[in-house]
């Protein structure tokens, strides 16, 4: 074969933070064809994309306000990916943590109390948790593959939003249309920026990266996750319960994702409907393999991210695209960065060997 | 039992088990293999709506099932460069394969979306037809259920009767040894993933052109994660599949009989319709739970990479 790879005897460092890049390369070098390929002005195509949703600070603001769910489910998701912990369910978690927090808004939005929207992300974060409780106790129980656990509760989500706002929650006054009534005005989380929709969420999803950061570079649980994901039988030998691992790995990712749907409904939304979410908990994983498991980087793959939800927005309003072209660049670029990763673990020699 | 509800309901169920036997009998073989594809969902989803596509503009079933499994094809050799030449991390190329593909069926569908195919004419066996009572149900059946039973019995067959099916099952248990004595471990992953994605392709075929025969975004509606759980329900034994795919195929249809049959319940359509979902909970529990049993059954390197010159 002319080309080869040659496993390296240790990771490159280099090649792995540069390897997303290439990965985002490839990405947008893809793009033009597929623009051409569709009919489009490659050129045009491009600008639409990724260009013309960041024109102005408004355009900012909603960057940051859809990358707040993505960098909120992506740092809790990656706590359990370090650990080889596949909780690919972060979609039905995030619902049930819309749920749950949105029954607390639904129930108590005009009592007043100040502690409303502490009580609701609290409920939020529970939600999730509750929701990845499920295949964490499956699997530590009856070693049920948590891959397949996680993502059958998501369906299982999507049709009990369903239920709630064509069945109990329905707003008696809303012409019929399945959804809940608005919140008041004191459910809602506060806006940071005048005549933006960007609100409190964002400093949440800030502080989230924090925490995860310290957690996995600073705390001796952090380092177990870490070890019992690159090194299974040190970690046994240390000592390190894999129960627990599994345990957390799922808590986290249910935490953040519950709290990113709360985000979703007390923010942009106001009210719960049946489309909370665009593919968040998925997009987010995207998130967190491109960001490399580490909170710096998925805070800039989740502002990524969160363009490719806007371009296939302008895609679909100025090219006549269907917006799910956002889904197709998600996709790709998952694809690259793995394929990319070669580089990381291996190096490439041509020619044949000796 | 009156004659016709219990050859509806068995009809049905037929029907609806036959995309999970025909993506699990695929799913089968690549697992034997050592790979673990993460990706039939998507695959399917994309066999799905290019079955779709090529049956309305050809008005030709036949050649929709063909693109159908040419599109399948396409995706697990885009997941097998990534997973085996690559050596990506296995888990994660399936699950982008699945994001890619329910993605990108998506983005081609949107023009189909209000398109009803024609309703395909069954395919009726003289004699057998006429039992009573499992005749109309087994034998009146759309070709594609034949094919599902046929390709049954030709994985059963190939898998524990054939020299080349032994080798793939030795590359599955232990790639190095099959290495060692000289067979192309690479190869016979990369050929099983391929039939992997055919068969899944065809899978998705059956949905959009036979099954409901129109095209929805969504609407292989986690059949393939199904029919991973359905391999390793069976314990990785073929004929334990199609069982398994009737039962499922039983719980998916369950809701349309309990809304129709004037019982008047007052379940919600959403708590029917999770049923699937939570019986697939339910079945990888019961069988996981025992840990010897998928120790034994599992093909021993599934999921990990294998490096030729290592």
């Amino acid at each position: 074969m002319w080309l080869r790879f040659e496993p390296r005897t240790e990771p490159s460092r280099t090649m792995r933070y540069l390897s997303p890049v290439l990965a985002v390369l490839l990405m947008l070098l893809f793009g033009l064809f597929l623009f051409k390929a569709l009919g489009k002005n490659p050129m045009e195509g491009f600008q639409v994309f990724f260009m013309k949703p960041l024109k102005d600070s408004y355009g900012i603001s909603e960057l940051l306000l859809k990358a707040t769910p993505l960098m909120m489910c992506a740092v809790g998701l990656s706590v359990g990916f370090r650990a080889n912990i596949w909780n690919i369910g972060a979609e039905g978690q995030l619902l049930i943590g819309a749920l749950a927090g949105g029954w607390v808004a639904l129930r108590f939005d005009t009592t007043g109390s100040p502690l409303l929207l502490p009580a609701m992300v609290l409920a939020g974060a529970l939600g999730g948790m509750l929701w990845a409780a499920i295949p964490a106790f499956l699997r530590t129980r009856f070693n049920a593959n948590e891959i397949l656990t996680s993502l059958m509760l998501v369906y299982i989500a999507q049709l009990m939003v369903s239920w709630l706002v064509h069945g109990p929650w329905k707003d008696p006054d809303g012409f019929n249309f399945p959804q809940t009534k608005l919140f008041d005005q004191a459910a809602m989380l506060p806006i940071l920026k005048e005549g933006t929709r960007l609100n409190a969420s964002f400093l949440i999803g800030l502080g989230a990266l924090a925490v995860g950061w310290l957690f996995m570079n600073r705390s001796f649980l952090g380092y177990q996750m870490k070890v019992a994901g690159q090194a299974e039988n040190a970690s046994r030998y240390a000592g390190f319960s894999a129960k627990r691992t599994v345990w957390i790995g799922m808590l986290a990712g249910g935490c953040m994702a519950g709290i990113a749907g709360l985000s979703e409904i007390a923010g942009p939304m106001g009210q719960i409907t049946e489309h909370i979410s665009p593919g968040y908990g998925f997009a987010a994983m995207i998130v967190a393999f491109l960001g490399r498991l580490n909170p710096v980087g998925i805070f800039f793959s989740s502002l990524l991210m969160s363009l490719l939800y806007l371009g296939g927005e302008q895609a679909q309003q100025y090219m006549n695209l269907p917006s799910s072209i956002s889904k197709v660049f998600q996709g790709l670029l998952l694809f690259f960065l793995l394929g990319s990763d070669v580089f990381v673990y291996f190096r490439p020699r041509f020619g044949k060997k000796k | 039992m009156e004659q016709s509800l219990f050859t509806s309901i068995l009809f049905a169920t037929i029907v609806a088990g036959t995309p999970l036997i025909i993506t699990a009998l695929g799913e089968l073989v690549t697992e034997k293999s050592g790979v673990l594809n993460l990706g039939a969902e998507g695959v399917m989803s994309v066999g799905a709506i290019v079955a779709f596509a090529v049956t309305h503009h050809t008005q030709n079933a036949f050649y929709g099932v063909l693109a159908g499994m040419g599109a399948g094809m396409l995706m697990s050799l885009l997941f097998a460069i990534l997973a085996l030449t690559l050596m990506a991390n296995l888990v994660a190329a399936g699950l982008a394969l699945s994001i890619f593909g329910v993605g990108l069926s998506a983005f081609i569908g949107k023009p189909y979306e209000s398109i009803a195919l024609a309703s395909q004419v069954p395919v009726r066996i003289p004699g057998l037809a006429s039992i009573p009572y499992l005749g109309p149900a087994l034998f009146e059946q759309q070709a594609l259920v034949y094919f599902s039973w046929i390709m049954l019995g030709l994985v059963a067959w190939f898998l524990y009767r054939t020299r080349t099916g032994l080798t793939l099952r030795a590359v599955g248990e232990s790639p190095v040894s099959a290495h060692d004595i000289g067979h192309p471990v690479l190869r016979y992953r990369y050929l099983a993933t391929l039939y992997g994605g055919a068969m899944a392709g065809i899978g998705g075929a059956f949905m959009s052109v036979f099954y409901t025969p129109m095209w929805v975004e969504g609407m292989i509606a986690g059949r393939g994660w199904i029919s991973l759980a359905l391999v390793v329900f069976a314990t990785w034994r073929p004929l334990r599949v199609m069982v398994g795919a009737y039962l499922f195929g039983g719980a998916m249809i369950a809701q349309m009989f309990l809304q129709g049959s004037g019982l008047q319940l007052s379940i919600p359509a959403q708590f029917l319709s999770s049923i699937p979902y939570a019986a697939t909970i339910v079945v990888l529990v019961l069988i996981s739970r025992n840990l010897k049993t998928i120790r034994l059954n599992s093909p021993a390197s599934l999921g990990q990479p294998f490096l030729p010159d290592a």
